[in-house]
């Protein structure tokens, strides 16, 4: 009986839909790019947004705009995740970083409506993939046992600088971002960047939020660098300053004087092909060497 | 204010009285208190304002060491840096005290010597309060023996919490009389009187009984200091000024970590007790990594850029 009371229900209800003329559309859920700070997903505390357009000019959504105060933030929590980060294994951060790459590679839907072509995403992973065998092999290649003149071992390994400040490049979107964010993660450093790329970043961002990344080792912020990147290069507890990704002459030599207050590691501005095999120097760049002697047994 | 009005002399005389003097205190409106806290916590503080509030929060900064593993290198280091705390700019001015436990109290006599830093220590069984009276009044005969000019009293919470006032009033008595000359701050640990309106009383049998400061904990106990309670405690030190015409310090303790936190306590007193307040007699914050936090904010405003941990020493 009660079943059939439902029935008739629903038949009214649909008989309302159809003599009203038209059937209503499904109400599009777009998504909001909001920033990628600490392991969240907060709007910018500046409460601005900005507009980003396809490459046909039309509107496709708002996108946070990050300020200075969430930079100082994104400083925080890169700071606050690097213990834990630069102590892992080389063998787990490696695990990570691949499972970076799985993730991207079952997110290829969602960037190719982003109008990144599928080639771009293929080598996307591949990178990660490079970098995550790179994590436990990099000690060998650029540490190693000094010979000394002396009863010593003497020791050298590599070790993460700290916080790495960068600017991502304009283009590729998606490539230029894994191929600054990867190396400086695969060194046990900790990442702060900036893109004006919101939408490729933001959805990045999704994919290292679910790939057992801990919160804070990587944090995007969308907006101007010109804004936001001068607090970066001097600020005292940023450790490293990447700026290959950076078109703006006049911006990086301004951010490179006020790095060198700091003694920051900077990679300067320089015209890179991001296909081409990157070699080791991004991750270099973000390593100090430490050097043990230990007395041999007499 | 009471519905028995008697001279506060009379309050007193018995644990009867003193009941019905505490009990007729105004209740706290709990939700109130929360609002008009949070309210006075959104005041914004930039530029110059916050470069006066910030020197003023380190003038007021207890400098504070209570950790089992507490060795006399360490004190000597923490001393130092009360003397100093930024030594790249000799313009930053020294902390108000150190605060140590009384065995520490040679060592920071010794190191602060000259300074004008005060040297407070906590006593009385720090931070339970569970130990005889004579105990309690030994440990505080030692500890200004030994040099120490301010003294940090635990009250009984367990006889506060029975009910039992005079013991709790009788006591901070017999203390503050082994304190000969050293002030005398009760810690009322509030975290662990449960309502508001027993914060009130405490704070008004505490300056009954004699006390300089009242301060909300000992650090020992979640939660510590909050905006709510020291603002009760304000208001308490602002009656109490009103209606004796003595004037009591209050002191938050524990778990005021940020520069940002600092100045909403400073905005608290402002507003709450007057500017009266607004000096390191008379209100404190006890803190240690607090200091760090507010050279880092005074720093940035001196050099325009953002300072980091690594250039100020670890505590």
């Amino acid at each position: 009986m009660p079943a059939k009371k439902k029935e008739s229900a629903d038949s009214v209800a649909s008989a309302t839909r159809v003599t009203a003329g038209a059937v209503l559309p499904r109400l599009a859920v777009r998504k909001t790019y909001k920033l990628y700070i600490g392991g969240a997903f907060p709007r910018s505390e500046s409460g601005r947004t900005y507009v980003v357009a396809d490459s046909k000019g039309q509107f496709v959504a708002n996108a946070a705009q990050a300020s200075r105060k969430d930079a100082r933030d994104a400083v925080l929590a890169a700071r606050a995740a690097f213990g834990k980060w630069s102590g892992a294994t080389a063998y787990n951060k490696g695990q990570v970083i691949y499972r970076v790459a799985e993730m991207l590679e079952g997110r290829r839907d969602e960037f190719a409506a982003l109008e990144v072509p599928a080639s771009e995403v293929d080598e996307a992973v591949d990178r990660l993939v490079w970098y995550a065998g790179w994590t436990d092999k990099l000690a060998q290649v650029v540490g190693g046992a000094n010979p000394v003149a002396g009863p010593y071992f003497n020791i050298s390994s590599p070790e993460p600088s700290g916080v790495v400040a960068v600017v991502a490049p304009s283009a590729p979107t998606l490539l230029g971002l894994v191929s600054v964010i990867a190396p400086a993660m695969a060194t046990g450093n900790t990442v702060v960047v900036i893109t004006d790329a919101p939408r490729v970043a933001i959805t990045l961002a999704e994919v290292l939020a679910t790939s057992d990344v801990p919160g804070g080792v990587v944090n995007i912020l969308t907006g101007s660098a010109a804004e936001m990147a001068p607090w970066l290069a001097s600020h005292s507890d940023v450790n490293g300053l990447d700026l290959t990704g950076l078109a703006d002459a006049k911006l990086a030599l301004e951010l490179e004087q006020a790095a060198a207050e700091t003694l920051k590691r900077v990679r300067r501005p320089a015209a890179v092909d991001w296909s081409a095999d990157p070699g080791l120097a991004p991750m270099t760049a973000y390593l100090e060497t430490k050097t043990v002697w230990h007395p041999k047994g007499i | 204010m009471t519905a028995t009005i008697s001279p506060l002399s009379e309050v007193t005389r018995s644990d009867a009285a003193l009941r019905t003097f505490l009990h007729g205190l105004p209740g706290v409106d709990r939700v109130g208190a929360d609002a008009r806290a949070a309210g006075l916590g959104t005041r914004s503080i930039k530029t110059t304002a916050k470069a006066w509030a910030i020197d003023l929060a380190i003038r007021m900064v207890d400098l504070t060491t209570l950790e089992g593993a507490d060795t006399p290198g360490k004190v000597r280091a923490l001393c130092a840096k009360a003397r100093q705390p930024d030594p790249g700019d000799p313009s930053c001015p020294p902390v108000a005290a150190i605060c140590v436990y009384p065995s520490m109290v040679p060592t920071a006599h010794e190191a602060l010597r000259g300074s004008g830093i005060h040297l407070a220590s906590v006593a009385t069984a720090f931070p339970s309060g569970q130990a005889p009276l004579k105990v309690k009044l030994d440990d505080t005969r030692a500890a200004v023996a030994a040099g120490a000019d301010e003294i940090d009293m635990v009250i009984s919470r367990g006889a506060f919490l029975s009910g039992r006032y005079l013991e709790v009033f009788e006591e901070i008595v017999a203390i503050k009389e082994a304190c000969g000359s050293a002030h005398l701050k009760v810690i009322l640990e509030t975290g662990e009187l449960v309502t508001y309106d027993n914060v009130r009383r405490a704070s008004w049998l505490a300056m009954l009984a004699g006390g300089d400061f009242i301060k909300t904990s000992t650090g020992k106990v979640a939660p510590a200091a909050t905006l709510p309670v020291t603002l009760i405690m304000l208001e308490a030190v602002r009656d109490f000024l009103d209606t004796t015409g003595r004037k009591v310090g209050v002191k938050p303790a524990g778990g005021i970590r940020t520069t940002k936190d600092a100045i909403k306590y400073l905005v608290m007193v402002n507003e709450i007790a007057g500017d009266g307040w607004l000096d390191p007699d008379w209100f404190r914050f006890g803190a240690s990594t607090l200091l760090n936090d507010l050279l880092m904010q005074r720093t940035k405003l001196a050099t325009g850029h953002y300072s980091g941990p690594d250039y100020f020493t670890l505590d």
